[in-house]
């Protein structure tokens, strides 16, 4: 082996690390965002229906709180987790390349 | 990125123009009508005016190029992908009979409000941006990647799988969308119900024909568009005239104390209680005639059969010797036939004789037991639906269609935010509509009943779509004389707010895009299980491109005629089928498409024992207990509704993936390898 390519066969390697590295750091970030995400969906939707009896004690602008969340608030909550998620995983994907591009 | 901005720049324009036109055709319209233009013509214009359309898209983006023919070329743009699948997703059930199941049913129709939008949340996080970042062509290709296995490891046994399942969901589903397009062209052009299916099979085939995905997908804008202006308008007229403020999806809390206020009144008013009592007669009649079987059925058919001959001997008028001709004809023929039908007409009259539900009020029930059982089923109905949406292949091959990753989420964003805008304005038009009619019809003079009952009763004569009799005759309308069926309520809309029959014709144009649309969407998925992954991946792996794009022509159009053929038939049952739809495709198609992405140690027979199990689990629990497949209630667990037996197929399927995978060696280095990729950033 010629000693030459040594040191560049050693920084393809480092680079590889790096790249399992941040994939797994990236992949780690996602799925907490995803867990953390999915357990407000749960909340939501399965608080408005068990305690719907309850909430409909409550009265905002004329609607009844549960009825209100059944008909449009659950909605409304998953339209911002999904733009939340849209959001949060563009700067993410960002901060990925970013970080590749440094190591490059 | 340029040539990208430059494209959604273009289409744009296209689009407004589009609008453009639209708001034309009706201001011409509605000019046209003042002038005495006759009703029928109006629906006749509204309906091939919108099918040509169609048609044009379609003949305009007609391709043979298979990446263009099965995913519009990958390069929607994230917005009107998200109009187009907003489109794929608004059904005719959606669009038609959700305001009115509302109506009838009040907070316990929520449940598909809720699931409907909340399954987009399981699309966006768990399968979305994962299935674009695999980029193939059909959900059996992902996993039949995934799980490998069969000869040569190509995934032959899941991918199968997965097509039985896509093929069967789709199917139910796609005849229960020709059924509604021919009921809305026979409603309002008076052509023969087999006519307007064919009708409507004309304008699907040449749309997706000729054009496949990218076909479809410019054609679904267009009809998103019809179908946004043919909602909002009618709701948006009502919620100026009952609160004031044209916004309905604010405006209609306002109405919600006082209709339920109105509730109250009807609920203690004597001549209510009085109709209600009547109707209770009438059940213990029938109870008493159930009780005195088969003795009772004996002295019916000769009563019936005593009437026509004296009929017939006192020489009384035709129409009376008719009508005891048909009594006759329509009387059980065996002890068991009147067994079923008289307990059904009690059934139905017991619940007319209830007092009206209060519109808001979660779960009413008249004990605990009662009630939490209605909790149940409604969680267990979310459940379902939302896991649903999450496994139907026509909702998850959208994710194929955008440039990138990026732009599938955002696509899935878009989707429910175009939903939402229909789907929060539904319960609007019910509550609104609840009030007019419980305010301005209730009360009335019978002499003096709008027009639109009349049109509407005589519609559809075999089953009315709305029926108001004097039955305590006293010459006033009251609320418990009024059967309505909850489809009347969306199409009807326009007249009780009293708007010119243009927006009627509208409304049913919208209906007839919501069911096109929906068609579409799902022909294509059939014929697309059946050409890519059956032909072209198992059958015959060398064909040529051209040969490939042929042979899902051919195909779609067979699927289309089978389908069709199916609605003429009128399955009396089809729309019950269609909640079954989304139970069998949570059950089968869920657990392996999430697992695929999140849990790396699932493998090929996990897969392969999931769909089987979860599937099996969901149609043993529908046999068991569904009345029409030859089930009792009784049986029940939990008494939870044959509908919702995803409930049980979902953790069943998860719990099958995940056992099998455990006791069978782990996947290979390919599978590794294809998650590691999937799950990482572009």
């Amino acid at each position: 082996m010629p000693p030459e390519s040594a040191p560049s066969q050693d920084s393809d390697l480092r680079r590889q690390r790096r790249l399992l590295a941040e994939r797994a750091l990236h992949w780690r970030r996602t799925r907490r965002l995803t867990a953390i995400l999915m357990g407000l969906w749960l909340l939501t939707g399965f608080c408005t229906v068990y305690f719907a009896r309850e909430l409909a004690q409550i009265t905002i602008f004329g609607w009844p709180l549960s009825f209100y969340m059944a008909a449009q608030g659950a909605s409304l909550v998953c339209l911002a987790i999904i733009g939340f998620y849209a959001w949060r995983m563009r700067q993410l994907d960002a901060a990925y390349t970013r970080a590749m591009e440094e190591s490059a | 990125m340029t040539a990208n901005k430059r494209y959604f720049r273009r289409l744009s324009g296209y689009y407004a123009w589009f609008c453009v036109c639209f708001a034309g055709f009706l201001l011409a319209l509605t000019v046209l009508e003042k002038e005495g233009m006759p009703r029928l013509w109006i629906g006749h214009l509204f309906m091939f005016a919108t099918i040509v359309l169609y048609a044009t898209i379609g003949v305009v983006s007609r391709t043979s190029n298979v990446t263009e023919y099965y995913v519009a070329g990958r390069r929607v743009p994230a917005l009107f992908n998200g109009m187009a699948t907003a489109a794929d997703w608004i059904s005719a059930a959606s669009f038609i009979s959700l305001a009115g199941g509302l109506y009838l049913y009040g907070f316990d129709a929520l449940a598909y409000i809720m699931g409907w939008t909340g399954g987009y949340c399981l699309v966006a996080l768990l399968i979305a941006p994962y299935l674009r970042k695999f980029g193939q062509y059909t959900i059996p290709d992902y996993l039949a990647a995934r799980y490998g296995g069969g000869a040569g490891g190509r995934g032959g046994p899941v991918r199968a799988l997965a097509v039985g399942a896509t093929i069967i969901v789709s199917f139910i589903y796609v005849v229960a969308q020709i059924y509604a397009v021919g009921l809305i062209a026979s409603r309002f052009t008076g052509v023969d119900f087999s006519v307007g299916i064919f009708l409507g099979l004309a304008s699907i085939l040449v749309c997706s024909f000729l054009g496949g995905m990218r076909g479809i997908t410019w054609t679904q804008v267009a009809q998103y568009i019809i179908i946004l202006v043919a909602f909002l308008i009618p709701t948006m007229w009502l919620s100026a005239k009952h609160a004031d403020n044209p916004l309905p999806q604010v405006a209609y809390g306002s109405v919600l104390p006082k209709l339920a206020q109105r509730e109250e009144q009807l609920a203690a008013d004597p001549r209510e209680e009085a109709v209600r009592a009547q109707f209770r007669r009438q059940a213990d009649d029938y109870a008493a005639r159930l009780a005195a079987l088969p003795g009772s059925w004996e002295q019916g058919r000769l009563e019936a059969q005593r009437r026509l001959d004296t009929a017939r001997l006192r020489n009384a008028s035709l129409g009376d010797v008719r009508n005891a001709e048909r009594a006759l004809a329509a009387y059980p023929k065996t002890v068991d036939d009147a067994d079923a039908l008289w307990r059904a007409q009690r059934a139905r009259l017991l619940a007319r004789a209830q007092p009206p539900q209060p519109h808001a009020a979660p779960f009413p029930g008249a004990t605990e037991a009662e009630s939490n059982a209605r909790r149940n089923n409604f969680l267990a109905l979310v459940f379902c639906l939302m896991f649903g949406t999450a496994a139907l292949p026509h909702i998850l091959m959208r994710s194929y269609t955008t440039p990138s990753v990026h732009a599938a989420r955002g696509s899935v964003f878009w989707t429910l935010f175009f939903i939402l805008l229909i789907y929060l304005s539904i319960p609007a038009l019910a509550v609104l509509a609840k009030y007019d009619i419980y305010t301005s019809l209730v009360g009335s003079d019978f002499r003096s009943l709008p027009t639109w009952i009349s049109y509407w009763a005589n519609v559809d004569k075999v089953n009315p779509l709305i029926s108001i009799t004097d039955i305590n005759g006293d010459g006033l309308v009251q609320l418990a004389e009024i059967a309505i069926d909850g489809d009347v309520l969306v199409l009807a809309t326009p007249e009780i707010g009293g708007l010119p029959y243009v927006i009627s014709g509208l409304v049913a144009a919208g209906g007839l895009a919501a069911a096109l649309s929906t068609a579409d969407g799902l022909l294509l998925a059939i014929s697309n299980a059946l050409s890519h992954d059956v032909y072209y991946k198992i059958v015959d792996p060398g064909a040529s491109t051209q040969k490939r794009v042929t042979i899902s022509k051919l195909l779609l159009l067979a699927v289309a005629f089978i389908a069709a053929y199916a609605a003429s038939q009128k399955p009396a049952d089809i729309l019950s089928l269609v909640g079954a739809a989304f139970s069998l495709a949570a059950s089968t198609l869920f657990a392996p498409l999430v697992l695929g992405v999140f849990w790396k140690r699932a493998n090929h027979a996990g897969a392969i024992a999931g769909m089987i199990v979860g599937f099996l689990t969901c149609l043993y629990y529908m046999l068991r207990t569904n009345p029409i497949l030859g089930g009792r209630m009784d049986a029940a667990w939990f008494d939870i509704a044959p509908m919702s037996a995803g409930i049980f197929g979902v953790p069943a399927g998860i719990a099958a993936v995940v056992i099998v995978s455990l006791l069978t060696a782990p996947p290979g280095r390919a599978s590794n390898g294809l998650v590691d990729y999937i799950r990482a950033p572009e």
